[in-house]
């Protein structure tokens, strides 16, 4: 863990969870495995304060624990699960896209898994549909199978999966080797279960009803109330399906973005066939025949059939290589490049970076460089067709900054340096690391200015809030509009100037948090898909 | 090394055109400093994304966290007692303990040892060591009481009263702040004036 995302995971935890939490957390990062004994001792807190840290930590996933060193008769060890913690900041996303796929109920169901961690379906959707009557005008309700359908959908396309049972919860019957708890270092993957997306049957008929004629909304029930049957079967969101998700947007707006809207319908019908038949770090789907493609696409698209097998044939042709043909059979066999399409989005991502730093020279120089490897000083020039004193310049500045790299190539043993080649290279992955841990860093002084901000005008907002209230019953008392005025009127004109101005700053950081983490997303899909590769 | 500086003195061990600049240059200054903190930027970055989908995504981000500070997952330590036990004390139940957790896990996905036991309060046990030693105290003072007004009432030949006046002495010290041996109902004005002569009064 380098500082900067034991940094970051600090300031999520605290964020979210509170000061005694992130003093855990962190030091559970700094130290990998600890016992609560000893997390106790070293952080000097409570043991009460650690316990319940640390259930908070398991109960959303961040933590893991296990049977330690000293084997199942020892004490248990805890770790965290650094990505998890990184989660935290993409939440807004996956509620967006839930909401965009299943509408508020979708929308709602995610978000309360999301905050509790893990829950039961019949407490999800039980919460869910209480919050969306609340939000209903009066006499409606929303029926509890509305929500289980919306319920049975996510889980369908894996977007909610069943939480991996611990041994000990096991079967007593199992044959397996009497360990009450599993190994911390091997964590059990939920998809290992074969259960994993099997619904289970919970008896749920009934909605609530909202009273006409009282003021605040009496509810009654109709029909059975909830009983769950499925104490013990919990849920949690399935992150991998929400990254697949978020890939396959990237790369549908890239075609977009590079050709044109017909061509990314084409890559978004080919990637939504093979959602379910393509493994998770697949390098490349499915191949699909162009007969198949043509047979699924939407006919709201208007393609005919010999069009399309142009735009397939421009996107195979395109040196950004989405997609390939790997035969002839069937019109024409086609797959995705899932791989390297991250690995040229990236790409693209690094040389935008560089652009927007150093200018559009300085990017040439970078451009040229992944694309020859190895250059020396006076080819880079010749073929930057960019004057020596300039492109020198250029090229120690990005030296200075670690985006280029020197190579040596010695001519005599003793490498002196007038018989040696210096080469200017990049190397793409390394890079692409130090970009994201740059990434890294850029969230954590964004969060930190917004607490500093927040505390800066600690006192303004605290009136202003105070003040809302006072409004806000006043008005619910029913009181004149002279009241209304005079208490609005408590909060002078520059200071309300100073907390719009306030409210903008935290608006444009939150947003830049928001930005940077699609940048860290992509950043990080490209860096799995090399390490899978392997 | 030391030859071939005696040899070719005016030879530097590089040729100057593979570095990129001629003789007489000035080459850039050396840093004498740390770079600024905030160094200058060259370009001005490029505009945040705006549209519908970047507000939505603010706005739910906001609220996550205004949310999150309510939920049970939120963790406070319990405020530390300051220097006095203070009367308003046993009227704000509304504090965080630390021994109590405020939502309920499933235990049997959880390791055993993260289980909190919450001891219930007794009414005198879990205040401070203060105010149990002030109790016993009165303890102690309420005793030597009732045993001479045990020995009045005997004189007076009511031996049921000692008992009641005990019983009643005992349970009203434990309900009311009045601490009831410091309530003098003159029985032993007197007497007690004339025994402590010796000693000085407080």
């Amino acid at each position: 863990m380098t500082t900067q995302e034991v940094r970051l995971c600090g300031l999520l935890l605290q964020e979210h969870f509170g000061n005694v939490v992130e003093k855990v957390g962190t030091h559970l990062i700094r130290s990998g495995v600890l016992t609560l004994r000893a997390l106790a001792h070293e952080t000097k807190l409570p043991l009460d304060l650690v316990k319940k840290s640390l259930c908070v930590l398991v109960q959303h996933g961040m933590c893991t624990f296990g049977a330690g060193r000293r084997g199942p008769a020892g004490p248990v060890e805890y770790r965290i699960n650094c990505e998890h913690v990184f989660h935290m900041l993409r939440y807004p996303r996956y509620i967006y896209t839930a909401k965009s796929l299943y509408g508020d109920t979708g929308e709602l169901i995610v978000e309360e898994i999301l905050q509790r961690g893990h829950m039961t379906m019949s407490s999800t959707v039980k919460t869910v549909a209480d919050r969306l009557t609340h939000n209903m005008p009066e006499g409606q309700s929303m029926d509890y199978s509305e929500v289980v359908s919306v319920f049975s959908q996510l889980v369908e396309t894996h977007f909610l999966q069943r939480c991996p049972p611990l041994a000990s919860a096991g079967s007593s019957s199992s044959g397996a080797v009497d360990t009450p708890l599993p190994v911390a270092t091997q964590p059990t993957e939920p998809e290992s279960h074969p259960d994993c997306y099997k619904l289970p049957y919970i008896n749920l008929t009934g909605q609530l009803l909202q009273s006409k004629h009282s003021s605040h909304t009496k509810k009654l029930f109709s029909g059975q109330p909830l009983c769950g049957d499925d104490d013990g079967i919990y849920w949690q969101v399935n992150f991998q399906r929400f990254h697949l998700h978020f890939r396959d947007q990237a790369i549908i707006s890239a075609v977009s973005c590079k050709l044109d809207q017909s061509s990314s319908e084409i890559v978004r019908t080919m990637l939504r066939m093979s959602e379910v038949t393509t493994p998770a770090h697949a390098a490349f789907t499915q191949a699909l025949s162009a007969n198949e493609i043509f047979r699924a696409l939407l006919s709201s698209y208007n393609i005919a059939r010999p069009i399309l097998d142009q735009y397939l044939s421009l996107l195979v042709d395109d040196p950004m290589e989405f997609v390939g043909k790997t035969g002839d059979s069937g019109g024409g066999m086609y797959v995705v490049n899932l791989h390297r399409a991250l690995a040229n989005l990236a790409r693209a991502t690094l040389e935008s970076v560089v652009q927007e730093r150093f200018g559009s020279r300085s990017a040439r120089i970078f451009r040229l460089l992944l694309r020859k490897r190895h250059l020396e000083q006076k080819q880079v020039e010749d073929f930057a067709m960019i004057p020596a004193k300039e492109a020198k310049d250029m090229l120690y500045k990005l030296l200075s900054e670690n985006l280029v790299q020197l190579q040596e190539i010695p001519k005599t043993p003793d490498y002196a340096p007038s018989r040696t080649f210096y080469l200017y290279t990049v190397n793409q992955l390394p890079t692409a690391r130090l970009l994201l841990q740059h990434c890294y860093k850029t969230v954590g002084n964004l969060i930190e200015r917004r607490l500093y901000e927040t505390k800066e005008n600690k006192r303004l907002l605290e009136k202003s809030q105070r003040i809302e209230a006072i409004l806000a019953s006043l008005q619910a008392t029913g009181a004149e509009a002279a009241q209304l005025t005079e208490v609005e009127e408590m909060i002078t004109v520059p200071e309300r100037q100073q907390l719009e101005s306030l409210r903008h700053h935290i608006n444009k950081l939150d947003s830049s948090e928001n930005q940077v983490d699609e940048t860290i997303f992509l950043l990080k899909s490209y860096i799995n898909s090399t390490q899978a590769s392997r | 090394m030391a030859g071939s500086r005696g040899r070719g003195r005016s030879q530097f061990s590089f040729s100057v055109d593979a570095l990129g600049f001629g003789r007489g240059d000035c080459l850039p200054s050396s840093a004498h400093t740390p770079s600024p903190l905030y160094p200058p930027m060259q370009f001005r970055p490029v505009p945040l994304h705006t549209g519908e989908e970047v507000d939505y995504m603010l706005a739910l981000k906001q609220e996550l966290r205004a949310s999150s500070k309510n939920l049970p997952f939120h963790i406070k330590a319990a405020r530390t007692k300051t220097d006095v036990a203070r009367y308003s004390d046993k009227y704000q139940n509304g504090e965080t303990k630390n021994n109590c957790i405020e939502w309920s896990p499933d235990w049997s996905r959880m390791p055993k040892e993260l289980c909190i036991k919450v001891r219930k309060p007794r009414k005198t046990g879990e205040r401070n060591s203060i105010i149990i030693i002030t109790n016993t105290l009165e303890k102690r003072e309420e005793e030597q009481h009732s045993e001479e007004e045990e020995d009045e009432e005997k004189k007076k030949q009511n031996e049921e009263e000692p008992d009641a006046d005990e019983d009643y002495d005992e349970e009203e010290l434990e309900d009311t702040d009045y601490i009831m041996s410091y309530f003098d109902n003159g029985e032993d004005f007197g007497a007690d004036s004339e025994d402590n002569m010796d000693e000085a009064v407080y």
